[in-house]
């Protein structure tokens, strides 16, 4: 039983900005859509509340024609904060986000994004600004995730980036999705769970 | 140097560094509820892979389960179909399941501790944010995602990186009517919602020492939302006792030398840390949240914060906050109109929260026009209270007593907030939406300052209903 084996070294599409700090897991999707016993069908639920109101469609980035086809989300500080469920990342991964780029990430978020062969691209705040303002712009310019050099290049901006280094060598390594990765050491496993004291 | 208990029970569960840099790190205690779990037992299915140790697994339900009626089944189809995936998937996999009908029934993060199976010296994992509670005992308790959940119940084990431990060194006495609650609330407050990041913390200090479990239970609960995964405090006495006797709990001999590995553990009187922060709670007053995360959080005697007095970061989501809440920068936060008051949860849903809360009651009525919910965090919880007579007190005074869930902590079950319905809640999130109106506004605080709302119809300070006059 091994992973994947998917190398992620670089990702080529266009981005959605969505702004604000500290946007959280209940905002990404609403507790209610939580409801059920498969991931299916999340992408309709994400940012449900902010994309919906009483008068129908908000001019959320994800309503909007122009980001239909986008890939790449950015965002701003502390995004994906609160709650463990990965219902949220998969509801972005279902509407069709493939990475994330952001000043900073909520950790158990980022983990999760991590084991579904998202990367949890980092940059500076001036960066990010920069990014959003020409996202709106030229909503269908591609920008180009290179994981390896760890550069992003959009338009005329070439920036460095950051990544936790073990999910970054995770994605490249194609040892993302971990179980397979785990396994390989049962004994180490069964040896452990014989000698711990409880 | 000596060290700390984070680094010691991580290395002794640590299997091995994998190649990517991440830690093989083993999962002695694993907790299961019915909301993260079910994808992760298809996942598991799909790759033809059984649990591997499924006595190191515990399932309760908790985030669905109606608090009113919880006859099966149940009204809503779609939390029944939930109830039936976990009792599957526990049955044919052969983990032990805490269901609705079982005394040992309640919050995950609240029978863990209760029935004895959270111990110091532990690492543990579910698939719930809040799990950082287990903490208080001197264990490594993470929240995780679905995906690790199909990793520990194959492998017992997942791929994570360490954090650095920071110490947060609590001292001073704290006056009538302040509590664990308003000393999390006031960390998160200093330190910021994403202040935690990367980090474990450990709460130390002497006024940590004196705390009781329950009460320490409530700071480690709400680490996470200051961004710390991890929270924890140092074992000793206190912990010994709350263990003593509890369900799965060693007994006899074993219990004496688990104490012996509990005390090894923790950490060394000179141990290091990444980063130390010190608080003094002497002066510290009851605290209320005034926004939309439980870092926007005041003193009950402060006014809101003016945007002009904050950095751009945080005067960006104080604006927001304020917009959602209604609220005026610079206003006070006391006098403030409550529809609806919410005591539960597992950040104080236990006995000696509903106790507090209780004495603030009694002899008192549930303002007019607000409604009043109280959820025991747990069957034990709720039978406990029943034999000190609590329930008697509440429903006199015009609450709703429930079943054992979430609840209205998230509104995963028909309790709910409705429009713009404001709640004091004894919960631990606020943000928009959280209590199931997408227009709902939530304020943060502990049982009895919940419990003074609600008998004032509005926002009050809990220490001048104290003091026996009524
Ligand atoms: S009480 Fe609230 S925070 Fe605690 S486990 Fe339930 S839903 Fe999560």
């Amino acid at each position: 039983m091994s992973a994947n084996d998917i190398k992620i070294t670089n990702l080529t599409g266009q981005c959605v900005p969505v702004r604000g700090n500290d946007i959280d897991t209940d905002r990404i999707i609403p507790a209610r859509f939580m409801k059920v016993v498969s991931f299916e069908g999340l992408g309709e639920a994400a940012f449900y509340d902010i994309r919906y109101n009483s008068n129908g469609k908000t001019d959320h980035p994800f309503n909007l024609d122009v980001y239909q086809d986008a890939s790449i989300l950015l965002v701003n500080k502390n995004f994906g904060c609160g709650s463990s469920r990965e219902h949220a990342p998969q509801a972005l991964m279902r509407w069709g986000i493939k990475a994330v780029v952001g000043e900073s990430f909520a950790e158990i978020f980022s983990g999760n994004c991590t084991s579904l062969g998202i990367p949890v691209v980092e940059v500076d705040s001036a960066d990010i600004g920069r990014l959003m303002n020409a996202a709106e712009e030229t909503p269908n310019m591609n920008m180009i995730i290179d994981i390896e050099s760890m550069t992003l290049n959009f338009g005329d901006f070439e920036i460095e980036a950051r990544m936790n280094s073990a999910a970054r060598n995770a994605l490249m390594t194609g040892s993302w999705d971990s179980t397979g990765v785990l396994l390989d050491s049962g004994e180490e496993i069964d040896a452990m769970h014989e000698s711990l004291p409880y | 140097m000596g060290r700390n208990l984070f680094n010691k029970v991580w290395d002794l569960h640590r299997v091995k560094t994998l190649d990517s840099g991440l830690d093989q790190l083993f999962i002695g205690l694993h907790l299961i509820h019915e909301v993260t779990s079910p994808q992760a037992f298809s996942m598991i299915k799909e790759r033809r892979l059984k649990v591997r140790y499924p006595e190191r697994t515990y399932a309760t339900v908790d985030h669905i389960v109606p608090t009113l009626n919880q006859s099966r089944p149940f009204e809503d189809e779609l939390a029944e179909k939930m109830m039936l995936a976990l009792e599957e998937n526990t049955v044919s996999n052969g983990i032990s399941l805490f269901d609705a009908d079982n005394e040992n029934q309640g919050i995950v993060h609240i029978i863990g501790p209760e029935l004895g199976l959270t111990r110091p010296g532990m690492t543990i994992a579910c698939g719930d944010s809040h799990t950082s509670t287990h903490g208080a005992f001197g264990s490594i308790a993470l929240g995780v995602g679905t995906s690790q959940i199909r990793d520990i119940l194959a492998t017992q084990t997942i791929a994570v990186s360490k954090p650095k431990v920071r110490r947060i060194q609590v001292t001073g006495k704290p006056g009538p009517g302040v509590t664990a609650k308003d000393i999390i609330l006031k960390i998160i407050s200093e330190l910021g919602v994403n202040g935690g990041i990367g980090y474990a913390y450990e709460y130390a200090g002497p006024a940590i020492r004196a705390l009781s479990m329950e009460e320490r239970m409530t700071i480690c609960n709400m680490s996470i939302e200051g961004g710390a995964r991890v929270g924890y405090v140092n074992p000793d006495e206190t912990t010994f006792e709350y263990l003593r006797g509890r369900r799965f709990a060693p007994e006899g001999e074993a219990f004496d030398k688990a104490v012996e590995y509990w005390k090894r553990i923790a950490s060394d009187e000179d141990a290091e840390y990444d980063d130390v922060y010190s608080l003094d709670i002497s002066s510290l007053s009851p605290m209320v949240t005034w926004g939309i995360n439980p870092g926007q959080a005041v003193s009950i005697d402060d006014n809101l914060p003016r945007l002009t007095d904050l950095d751009e970061g945080s005067a960006d989501v104080a604006a927001k906050a304020y917009e959602h809440m209604g609220f005026q920068e610079g206003s006070q936060i006391l006098g403030m109109p409550v529809d609806v008051v919410f005591i539960g949860s597992c950040t104080n849903g236990r006995i000696s929260d509903l106790r507090a809360a209780a004495a603030v009651v009694e002899g008192r009525k549930l303002a007019e026009g607000v409604r009043g919910l109280v959820v025991p965090g747990s069957k034990h919880v709720a039978m406990q209270a029943e034999r000190e007579g609590l329930p008697g007190v509440f429903i006199s005074a015009g609450f709703e007593w429930r079943n054992a869930g979430c609840s209205m902590c998230l509104a995963m079950n028909p309790d709910k907030l409705k429009g713009r319905e404001l709640c004091a809640s004894s919960s631990n999130r606020n943000f928009i939406g959280r209590q199931g109106s997408p227009e709902g506004r939530t304020m943060l605080m502990s049982p009895q300052m919940a419990a003074a709302a609600a008998v004032s119809g509005k926002i009050v300070d809990v220490r001048e209903l104290m003091g026996g006059e009524k």
